[in-house]
């Protein structure tokens, strides 16, 4: 048996070391802001935080149940608007990617998801909360989906690529039309792909603010209709936060745990939804 | 004798390289062709001509004829969804549908085109089908686990039972057992001889024993050309040219 030398094994010992302290360092903030949202927001969390309205300032108590509403609103206004298109993109990219036209579409969805969310919210001001002539749940779920988009069509694009073309070639082969071996054959082999790039983007939308602040406004009460301000939780937290009030404080604690959880339960229902008999390639 | 697939003049180029020169053969119904060559010959550009999947490949194309039944395959017009659904294919390597069970697999290509079949007519083909593919035994029990679910022989003969249930009148199969064991090589093999009862099959192989053994006639590939054609017998005992004749006994490829 040969032994392996000093040197060697000091140098295995470093990298491995370095590698468990790296990671640690990526899951340390994780733990941290868990715990502590769970800390502080456990507190505050009463039956009456989900089913009550916000109490007008100085009276102690009420709740967010119309931000949690607004925040579900919103979210599946975005969702029915994103995620078609953010799908077929990302099969349009995938399939048919070789293109020019592809070149163009895919180096747009890369900018448009680096612009910053505070731009889209922008955006959306200026081409439906300012034709509609007042804030409106329209106008958040429009912002949402935009920034849905980009997240949407790149997953989706790679979890398609991912599919083999022997997959394509059995379903050519039987005499099926193109159209429908991609809807039938490649969507549906890559479905968990997809449904895990939609969750992230889903994620991701749940808690922006800034897009929202001057296009679903907020709202102290029940919304009254799409067409009119709706509140949400990330700007109700926000709102909260930043008061001088203690008792708004805890319930900004409160919101964002619900923030989170909303988000986690969401992804865990879908997954255990979409979860088939047979499991998919990718 | 009228035949089945006739191949008259057929070119095929992937690009600016050209992988058949000039092929003309022809197969009578309800036999089995078997073509042979070395790597690279263009054993599989010609059988995936024969069912228009080359031009599945981008910037591939063919001219020339194939003839199905006297008519032409590739007469302008003609949508090659049709041809495909006439003229099935098998896979080098088994290819089930990941996503589907074993029942969903054999009626894919019905269900995929849309064919609207009661639950008891579609359950009647995946019998007929599994049957005719030797596999119904195996797997009549299980028939809603996964497609993937089943060993790598048993998935191509669920292959090459969802290529019967659209009930095609040839049936291609591409090296179909290159990536299976010697057991279940012989069950394709035996299920080729059951087979040409009923289908007209031209099967690509890189095993020389393989086509002796399942072939009536036999075609000789080499660089893009059609050296020899004819009776498997004669081309394996007396070829007539000295480049088959080389490559038959081992001499070469």
């Amino acid at each position: 048996m040969t032994t392996v030398s000093t040197r060697r094994r000091v140098v295995n010992v470093v990298a491995q070391a370095g590698a468990v302290a790296c990671t640690v360092v990526v899951l340390v903030p994780l733990v941290l802001i868990f715990g502590y949202l769970l800390l502080k927001g456990c507190s505050s969390l009463s039956w009456s935080f989900f089913t009550q309205l916000p109490k007008p300032v100085g009276e102690v108590g009420g709740g967010m149940a119309n931000a949690i509403v607004g925040t579900l609103t919103l979210v599946g206004l975005a969702c029915s608007l994103g995620l078609p298109v953010g799908v077929l993109a990302g099969v349009f990219l995938g399939e048919y990617g070789g293109g020019r036209v592809a070149w163009v579409v895919r180096f747009c969805a890369d900018v448009l998801a680096g612009v910053p969310s505070i731009v889209i919210g922008i955006y959306a001001y200026t081409l439906v909360v300012l034709p509609m002539h007042g804030f409106s749940a329209y106008a958040g779920g429009f912002a949402l989906a935009v920034i849905m988009l980009p997240i949407v069509a790149r997953t989706t694009e790679e979890m398609v690529k991912l599919v083999p073309s022997t997959l394509r070639e059995a379903s050519l082969a039987l005499g099926v039309p193109t159209w429908r071996t991609t809807l039938w054959v490649v969507v549906r082999t890559a479905r968990g792909g997809i449904i895990t790039g939609i969750m992230l983007s889903v994620a991701r939308v749940a808690g922006e603010t800034a897009p929202l602040l001057f296009t679903a406004f907020g709202n102290q009460f029940w919304h009254q209709g799409l067409t009119g301000p709706i509140s949400s939780l990330p700007v109700q937290i926000y709102t909260y936060a930043i008061s001088p009030f203690d008792d708004w404080h805890r319930q900004a604690w409160a919101g964002a745990l619900v923030l989170l959880l909303l988000v986690f339960l969401t992804s865990l229902a879908v997954r255990v939804v979409t979860r088939g008999q047979v499991r998919s390639v990718v | 004798m009228q035949h089945k697939l006739e191949v008259v003049g057929l070119n095929a180029w992937f690009g600016t390289y050209q992988a058949l020169r000039d092929i003309n053969l022809a197969t009578p119904d309800r036999h089995v062709t078997a073509i042979i060559g070395p790597s690279g010959c263009g054993k599989s550009t010609l059988i995936r001509c024969l069912n228009r999947m080359h031009e599945v490949v981008p910037n591939a194309r063919a001219t020339g004829k194939v003839l199905l039944d006297g008519d032409d395959i590739y007469a302008p017009g003609l949508d090659p969804v049709q041809v495909r659904a006439r003229v099935g294919m098998v896979f080098q390597r088994p290819n089930p549908f990941p996503t589907m069970s074993i029942f969903d697999n054999v009626v894919a290509g019905l269900k995929l085109n849309g064919a609207r079949q009661s639950r008891a007519g579609l359950a009647a083909v995946v019998e007929r089908s599994l049957r005719q593919a030797a596999l119904w035994d195996e797997v009549k029990d299980d028939l809603h686990a996964s497609g993937v679910s089943i060993s790598g022989g048993q998935q191509q003969r669920l292959c090459i039972a969802r290529a019967l249930a659209v009930e095609p009148d040839v049936l291609l199969m591409d090296e179909p057992c290159s990536a299976l064991d010697p057991i279940a090589t012989a069950k394709i093999e035996s299920l080729i001889h059951e087979l040409k009862a009923h289908y007209t099959i031209v099967i690509v192989t890189h095993n020389m024993q393989q086509a002796a053994r399942v072939s009536d006639l036999t075609a000789f590939m080499y660089l893009g050309s059609l050296v020899e054609f004819g009776p498997t017998g004669r081309i394996f005992t007396t070829p007539e040219r000295k480049e088959t004749e080389d490559y038959v006994t081992g001499r070469f490829g």
